[in-house]
């Protein structure tokens, strides 16, 4: 079998395990699968920008947030239903990450990392400010009545099963097919060695906006969906934690793998799970992880497993 | 026709003058040679040429457009390929993969192109393996062939020979005068005899400024040449 | 004058506002000198620097409740204590993690993420949620005239137009602090090792410069200078485990619009920052400042990176 081939008949496998996991698993963990696979997807938008094209992003949450209240906020306040509601959420990842893709872009390495930061946390303040309508901290549920789509009521366990299952599916295809672009393969190439990229004539500025979009663009419809699924909207989402995160799970999964996401997703999610039936101070865990993978596995689950057993490991 | 020229280009860095006032012409067709002591500004002016450098003062010219202002991948994309003088490849791509982004780039074919690119500086055994993992030679290789694939009307080959073998070198020789016909380059080179066998103009450049210019043996007899190049009077 | 005494007017608002905003421009001066010199020297960007800071008012409480006896002795005892057992704590997480990741800036931002997490949670799992004061060894208040104009000028006193020794004190000690740090760093042998070590560090290591031990005394510097802000301020605030987060904030905002590394623009800029926090939430609410200064740092680093009163290098 070609590499192509395996690496296909791989993740397709992982699609089909996940869809058939679903008649088996018990309803805690069946809830759990639910909310790791939107989390992965938001996994794989950030692995778009950190693991392909190099940039280390910590304001990601800002397009989780922009997806979750674009969403949540047209619902609650403009009495939308949820297709054209989930609509705006992507459409608002995508503005704003396009915006501020344009200014962030002017830096690179650390001042990028600062950069993204700043804009995330200013992000953060700004739905608190706004409390009268995002009811800050405190966050709004969105009602059951309000999250049935095109006459599927997700709210129940299998719908939402089903929904998260989707669209993991299509963002770790739609991945799968742009690594394989030509468009991926300049991003690979500006993460390997931008100044050599520019010297071939590739326009490095554009394809890292690209880069940035794109993976705002996912992380936004992950955090759109995220709302909608779980029925849920508040500034948690929008804080710190969740640009960190989305880093944590790539880092332990495999930066630059297309498996990694998901992965690094699932064990950190088990993790944070046990930790906190032990501990209120459950997010020690995630120090500890991070500075252990940094420091000893910085290739992550998926860079491990492609530099000693399948090397062909998109 | 005049490919490329420049008109009194000039880049200071801080009080030094790495390039000053330089009037350059370089015809379609021909191989040139830019020779110099270390630290004469040649990396530097071929840096002002292809935007990887602002310049202080001046301008430049490209097959009769002023590029002067435009950024370096649009340089490229108008004809021009440059080849590092230090090692730049994509280390952790394959060296098929590292080529197959030259021709990319340009619209081309890379399940053609790539072989008979890999081919023409005797590496296409080497497609499938990390470019990193060549010798340093074999690296200097894949430039060159990355430079060609990029099927430029300007090649820019800066130290190019730099770190390869004898028998290398010779098949180096052999591509230049074979490319000649059809690529313009601009070779900057420290070993003579690849200069002398393979340039039709000789630039000398020397802190900064050309100090002569002339076919291979004028250059040789040149004693202001000699002096600078030397030491000697 | 009419007798309402019960609202202030503009003029003493002001002295008072000023007054509160010395002694949160102090405090902060030395904590952000502390992340300044970490990034100067090391040019690296410990993200756990507020962490740092919350451990030393924490272990200032400790400390203080230990030793017992007047509030005098027991804050003595912490003001000595408890910001050499943090650089202590800080240099040993230099030797052992930041020196294994050699110093890269992205790893080392990851890194301290981690560091960050695991000191604050493990101050929750130990010291607790609560928040718990330090006493002031002394606290006198100290009632402050203003001048009107009535037919000529008269002194008056506005009532709720005062301060205390403590603060006053707090803003005398900064003071002290910073001239001692400017003085170790251009007056002292070993100011002139780290400065030379900044500069080029290759170049100090071929002069036989111990740049590792350089580096730890650095960073446990910095981390104390931290430290011993929070000790000064835990009188007037609290100890509490999540206390780093603004600290961390307002230290980035200085340090960069100070110019990144640069001594004297950090003490600028923090001056400049902690007095108009006080003088700008007379006219914006404190979140709608932050999202200001927020945002205002992320475009001085996308469009003058040098900091606002640094020069362009050449």
């Amino acid at each position: 079998m070609s590499d192509a081939g395996k690496s296909l008949a791989l993740h397709l496998g992982l699609l089909a395990l996940l869809f058939a996991l679903q008649f088996v698993l018990p309803a805690y963990h069946h809830g759990n699968l639910s909310r790791i696979m939107v989390l992965a997807t938001y996994a794989i938008g950030y692995n778009l920008l950190f693991g392909y094209t190099g940039l280390l992003s910590l304001g990601h949450a800002m397009f989780f947030a922009a997806g979750m209240y674009g969403m949540g906020l047209t619902i609650r306040h403009l009495g939308l239903s949820p297709g054209p509601a989930l609509l705006i959420g992507v459409l608002s990842g995508l503005a704003l990450s396009a915006a501020v893709g344009a200014l962030a872009l002017r830096t690179a390495g650390v001042a990028f990392m600062i950069v993204t930061l700043m804009f995330a946390q200013a992000g953060y303040l700004i739905i608190l400010y706004f409390g009268d309508w995002t009811r800050g901290d405190e966050g709004f549920v969105i009602q059951q009545a309000q999250r049935v789509l095109w006459g599927i009521d997700l709210s129940q366990p299998t719908a939402r099963y089903f929904a998260a299952w989707t669209l993991f599916a299509t963002c770790l295809i739609l991945s799968l097919r742009l690594i394989r672009h030509p468009f991926g393969k300049t991003l690979i190439a500006i993460r390997e060695n931008e100044d050599r990229a520019r010297m071939l004539g590739y326009d490095t500025f554009r394809h890292k906006l690209g880069a940035v979009v794109l993976s705002g663009t996912i992380s936004a419809a992950a955090g759109a969906a995220y709302g909608l699924l779980f029925g849920y909207a508040g500034a948690s989402f929008a804080t710190v934690q969740y640009s960190i995160l989305p880093l944590l799970w790539v880092l332990l999964g495999g930066a630059g793998t297309l498996i990694g996401p998901f992965l690094g997703t699932l064990f950190t999610f088990y993790l944070i799970d046990i930790a906190s039936g032990l501990t209120t101070a459950y997010m020690l865990v995630v120090g500890v992880v991070l500075v252990l993978i940094t420091l000893f596995a910085r290739q992550g689950i998926g860079g491990e497993i492609r530099a000693r057993v399948w090397a062909w490991l998109p | 026709m005049t490919l490329l020229s420049t008109r009194r280009l000039s880049k200071d860095f801080g009080g030094l003058h790495a390039v000053r006032g330089v009037d350059f012409d370089l015809p379609e067709g021909q191989i040139r040679a830019l020779i110099g002591p270390n630290g004469a500004g040649k990396t530097t002016f071929v840096g002002l040429v292809c935007g990887r450098i602002a310049p202080t003062s001046g301008s430049v010219r490209f097959a009769g457009d002023d590029i002067s202002r435009l950024p370096a991948h649009r340089r490229i994309r108008l004809g021009i390929a440059y080849t590092f003088q230090i090692t730049s490849v994509f280390a952790r791509l394959t060296c098929g993969e590292n080529v197959a982004l030259a021709v990319r780039r340009r619209g081309g074919d890379p399940d053609r192109e790539v072989p008979a690119a890999l081919d023409r500086v005797a590496l296409a055994a080497h497609r499938h393996r990390l470019a990193g993992d060549l010798s340093y030679g074999h690296q200097r290789l894949l430039e060159i062939a990355m430079g060609l694939a990029q099927s430029p009307r300007l090649l820019i080959l800066d130290e190019p020979t730099q770190g390869l073998s004898d028998s290398e070198i010779e098949a180096f020789k052999s591509l230049i005068r074979e490319l000649g016909g059809q690529t313009t380059i601009l070779l900057i080179e420290h070993n003579m005899s690849v200069v002398m066998e393979t340039a039709d103009i000789v630039t000398v450049l020397n802190f900064g400024e050309v100090l002569a210019e002339g076919p291979p043996e004028a250059i040789r007899a040149d004693r202001a040449v000699q002096a600078a190049y030397l030491g000697t009077g | 004058m009419e007798g309402n005494v019960e609202a202030m007017e503009f003029g003493p608002y002001l002295m008072l506002a000023s007054l509160e905003g010395a002694v949160t421009a102090a405090v902060l001066a030395l904590t952000a000198v502390g992340l300044s010199l970490v990034f100067g020297v090391m040019r690296v960007v410990n993200v756990a620097h507020g962490e740092f800071f919350m451990l030393g008012a924490v272990l200032a409480w400790a400390v203080a409740s230990a030793v017992g006896g007047p509030p005098a002795l027991g804050f003595l005892a912490a003001l000595l204590v408890a910001p050499i057992a943090v650089g202590l704590i800080a240099a040993a997480a230099d030797m052992t993690i930041l020196k294994r990741v050699e110093y890269d800036p992205e790893r080392t931002i990851v890194v301290t993420i981690g560091l960050l997490y695991i000191i604050q949670q493990a101050t929750l799992m130990t010291y607790g949620p609560e928040a718990r004061p330090v006493e002031p060894p002394f606290n006198a208040r100290l009632a402050l005239p203003w001048i009107t104009w009535d037919g000529g000028p008269r002194l008056y006193w506005p009532w709720g137009l005062s301060t205390t020794t403590y603060k006053l004190a707090v803003i005398g000690a900064a003071v002290a602090v910073l001239l001692g740090v400017w003085l170790l760093m251009t007056r002292t042998k070993i100011g002139l090792i780290m400065r030379a070590t900044q500069l080029d560090r290759e170049m100090a290591q071929a002069f036989g410069i111990p740049v590792e031990r350089i580096y730890a005394l650095v960073f446990g510097l910095g981390a104390g200078l931290a430290a011993l802000g929070a000790v000064l301020i835990v009188p007037i605030q609290q100890a509490h485990y999540l206390m780093g987060g603004d600290p961390l904030l307002l230290s980035f905002i200085v340090v960069i619009i100070g110019g990144l590394g640069s001594l004297p623009g950090t003490v600028v800029a923090a001056i400049l920052i902690g007095m108009s926090d006080g003088i700008i939430s007379v006219f914006f609410t404190p979140t709608l400042a932050k999202i200001l200064a927020t945002l205002l740092v992320a475009l001085v680093l996308v469009f003058r990176p040098q900091g606002l009163f640094g020069a362009r290098p050449a």
